[in-house]
């Protein structure tokens, strides 16, 4: 909208209106208004002249870069879209061996099972400078449904399973840990900056948070891994060194920042008249921002949390580097685990390229991506929507 | 009670903050001397410096920029001056950008596996270098770099858009009466007003692309080469990589502690230079933008 108003000086015929206005019965006035209805008196012909000479005057140039702006602006999107084709491409094979196991020689280059010694393939194979790992074992196994949802992860012994539960499980142990001791300090501390903090001191924690949010996630991991995985180990006791609990307290690292900033964003966001409205009611500083603040801005909170959860659930360095990565199914939280993006991150360099490994590995990448795509757009549904509805429409 | 919790949680984190660094700090301040940053691995990596790494990371960076912050810019360009807020494909762009911020940077390192090595390098290769051939269809800096700037592109897609959002409507309005065309109040008027915009995403994008390391997992890092990558299409070491292989994969872990400390310390200094620049750009871009 504004955008249009502000283009009207940009038209030549601004001019020629403004001349128009100034004597009253300018040439221009009337030679305009005369092109369509020479009898109309002149307020009818100052409209008409505006409405005729201000339209957009055509120039190439201008339409060339600004379609140009436009097709480059569509980066993002082409990416999100080939992020989808393509990740998910090379999940397909898994997906199409189940209805033929028995496949006798499968024409695509990029299928490999059990047919490495096939001409076709073979040449595949001589492509990849990976498969000299000589995993011939890695090709044989056919993850059916089955093999997917079964409980050993063991892609490159002779008979390679591809249970990928004890991952999902790896995944979310980790996450919610994360979560767990991440998310009350984190929002314990926006708490503070948004409602108790002295100038001074919130002068110190937002550029602490800054640093934290910079720190890139190999240095948290690296710290995990040299320091606090013997200092937790030497004050719990606990038999591994590292375990799933030293990759949550990491990863709490990397969620504090995020649900702090949003959380802080939506606790500033709750209107001031609800906050002295209750100082005025008597309500201490505390009472007010956990009772009044706190709740008004629970649907900011909460996509804070979901964002996080998202973060944790992807990150991969700070788990591969402090988790240990056994694929254990248990529910102790001091034993090893291995995550769904430690497993991608330490298997696909190893993998042969198109054999049912590498598929699954790919396939492990697409679960990651659709749950922290769903996660992002439930978080911003509740930033956006709810937020804005819940303060106007009190 | 809730004051004193909540200035616990804020002092926890500026503590461990702290003590993150402090311990990395201490733990490598020793090995971290000028002969390390200018020399080559030796000895199987356990003696010797950092220079490949430091060379390898330096041009992942300029490549990641060179091909990220012009697409960032425009689009940050087409969002805030030609796309109306209500058109469905502004929206759409929008979206993208948010959803893009938000896929796990492994994610990222699977993709440029899949499209840029797998797709279009078989491309090239089958085009220019030759049936049977394997010269782009390989992990390589250029994937890695492309890879990386599609990660870092909503950062300075953001920053570049808080920039020229500063810029005051009077200017537009201004240059747009003196007869600009739109592209030329752009190019004359916005885009010069908002350069430390475009600087300070150029600057934060450089700093999570130089702190990431997923993504190039499988796209083009390497445990250790014996020349600094020529071409394109060659491999390369980088500094993120290098701390998880040193602390992870090598041979003999606790001989190398020293260096392992070292690397990450440098790490961390480049990413707290580039971020704190990045900050004081970005506050002078807000000081304009109250005044």
């Amino acid at each position: 909208m504004q955008e249009r108003e502000q283009n009207v000086p940009t038209q030549p015929g601004y001019h020629t209106g403004v001349g128009g206005a100034r004597d009253g019965s300018g040439e221009n006035v009337s030679r305009i208004g005369a092109v369509d209805h020479p009898v109309r008196s002149h307020a009818d012909g100052r409209r008409r002249m505006n409405r005729q000479d201000l339209r957009k005057r055509f120039r190439p140039g201008e339409f060339l870069i600004e379609k140009a702006i436009a097709i480059i602006a569509f980066v993002s999107l082409a990416t999100i879209v080939s992020i989808f084709i393509f990740v998910f491409r090379e999940t397909l094979p898994i997906f199409s061996s189940e209805e033929k196991p028995a496949a006798v020689v499968v024409p695509q280059e990029e299928e490999t099972y059990g047919d490495e010694f096939v001409g076709e393939a073979a040449k595949n194979i001589a492509r990849s400078d990976r498969s000299r790992s000589s995993e011939t074992a890695g090709g044989e196994g056919v993850a059916t449904l089955e093999n997917l949802l079964g409980l050993v992860w063991s892609p490159v012994s002779a008979d390679p399973r591809y249970g990928i539960l004890p991952l999902v499980v790896g995944s979310l142990k980790v996450t919610l840990l994360a979560i767990l001791i991440g998310a009350p300090i984190a929002i314990l501390a926006a708490l503070f900056t948004s409602s108790f903090a002295p100038r001074w001191s919130k002068e110190v924690l937002k550029p602490a948070i800054e640093v934290l949010a910079g720190f890139p996630s190999v240095v948290i991991g690296f710290f995990a891994l040299v320091v606090l995985a013997s200092v937790l180990q030497k004050l719990f006791g606990y038999q591994y060194r590292l375990n799933a609990f030293v990759g949550g307290v990491a990863m709490s690292l990397a969620v504090i920042p995020i649900i702090y900033t949003v959380a802080e964003d939506a606790l500033n966001a709750v209107p001031r008249f609800m906050t002295e409205a209750s100082l005025a009611l008597g309500a201490t500083k505390w009472q007010t921002a956990l009772l009044v603040k706190l709740p008004a801005a629970t649907p900011g909170v909460f996509a804070a949390l979901l964002l996080g959860f998202g973060r944790a659930f992807g990150e991969t360095m700070i788990v591969l580097m402090a988790t240990g990565n056994a694929a254990l199914i248990s529910l102790s939280m001091v034993e090893p685990v291995r995550t769904m993006s430690a497993t991608i991150g330490a298997e696909m360099a190893e993998v042969v390229f198109g054999d049912t490994h590498y598929n699954v590995l790919f396939l492990l990448g697409s679960i990651l991506f659709l749950f922290t795509f769903s996660l992002n757009a439930v978080a911003e549904i509740f930033i956006r929507q709810r937020l804005l509805k819940r303060f106007r429409g009190i | 009670m809730v004051v004193g919790l909540s200035a616990l949680a804020a002092f926890l984190i500026i503590g461990v903050v702290a003590l993150v660094m402090g311990t990395i700090v201490v733990g490598g301040k020793d090995t971290l001397t000028w002969e390390f940053l200018t020399m080559a691995p030796r000895e199987g990596m356990t003696e010797g410096g950092i220079f490949p790494a430091i060379v390898g990371t330096a041009l992942l960076v300029i490549i990641m920029s060179i091909a990220g912050v012009p697409v960032g810019t425009v689009t940050a360009i087409y969002l805030s001056e030609y796309a109306s807020s209500r058109s469905v494909l502004a929206r759409a762009i929008r979206f993208a950008v948010n959803t893009l911020a938000g896929v796990p940077a492994i994610v990222f390192g699977l993709f440029g596996l899949g499209f840029f090595v797998q797709f279009v390098g078989s491309g090239l290769d089958s085009l220019i270098s030759g049936e049977g051939q394997l010269r782009w269809a390989q992990p390589n800096i250029l994937w890695a770099s492309l890879t990386m700037a599609l990660l870092t592109l909503p950062v300075v897609i953001v920053s570049v858009e808080e920039a020229i959002k500063t810029v005051p409507q009077d200017l537009r309005a201004a240059s747009l009466a003196l007869g600009a065309t739109k592209w030329q109040t752009i190019r004359k008027v916005v885009l010069p007003n908002s350069l430390t915009g475009i600087l300070t995403g150029g600057i934060l994008a450089v700093s999570r692309g130089a702190g990431e390391v997923a993504p190039i997992l499988f796209t083009g890092a390497a445990y250790f080469l014996p020349h600094l990558p020529t071409s394109l299409s060659d491999q390369f070491m980088e500094l993120g990589y290098h701390v998880y292989i040193m602390s992870t994969q090598s041979t003999n872990v606790d001989a190398t502690t020293g260096i392992q400390y070292a690397t990450t310390l440098v790490l961390l200094l480049l990413t707290f230079l580039l971020n704190f620049s990045a900050i004081f750009l970005r506050s002078r871009v807000r000081a304009r933008q109250v005044q």
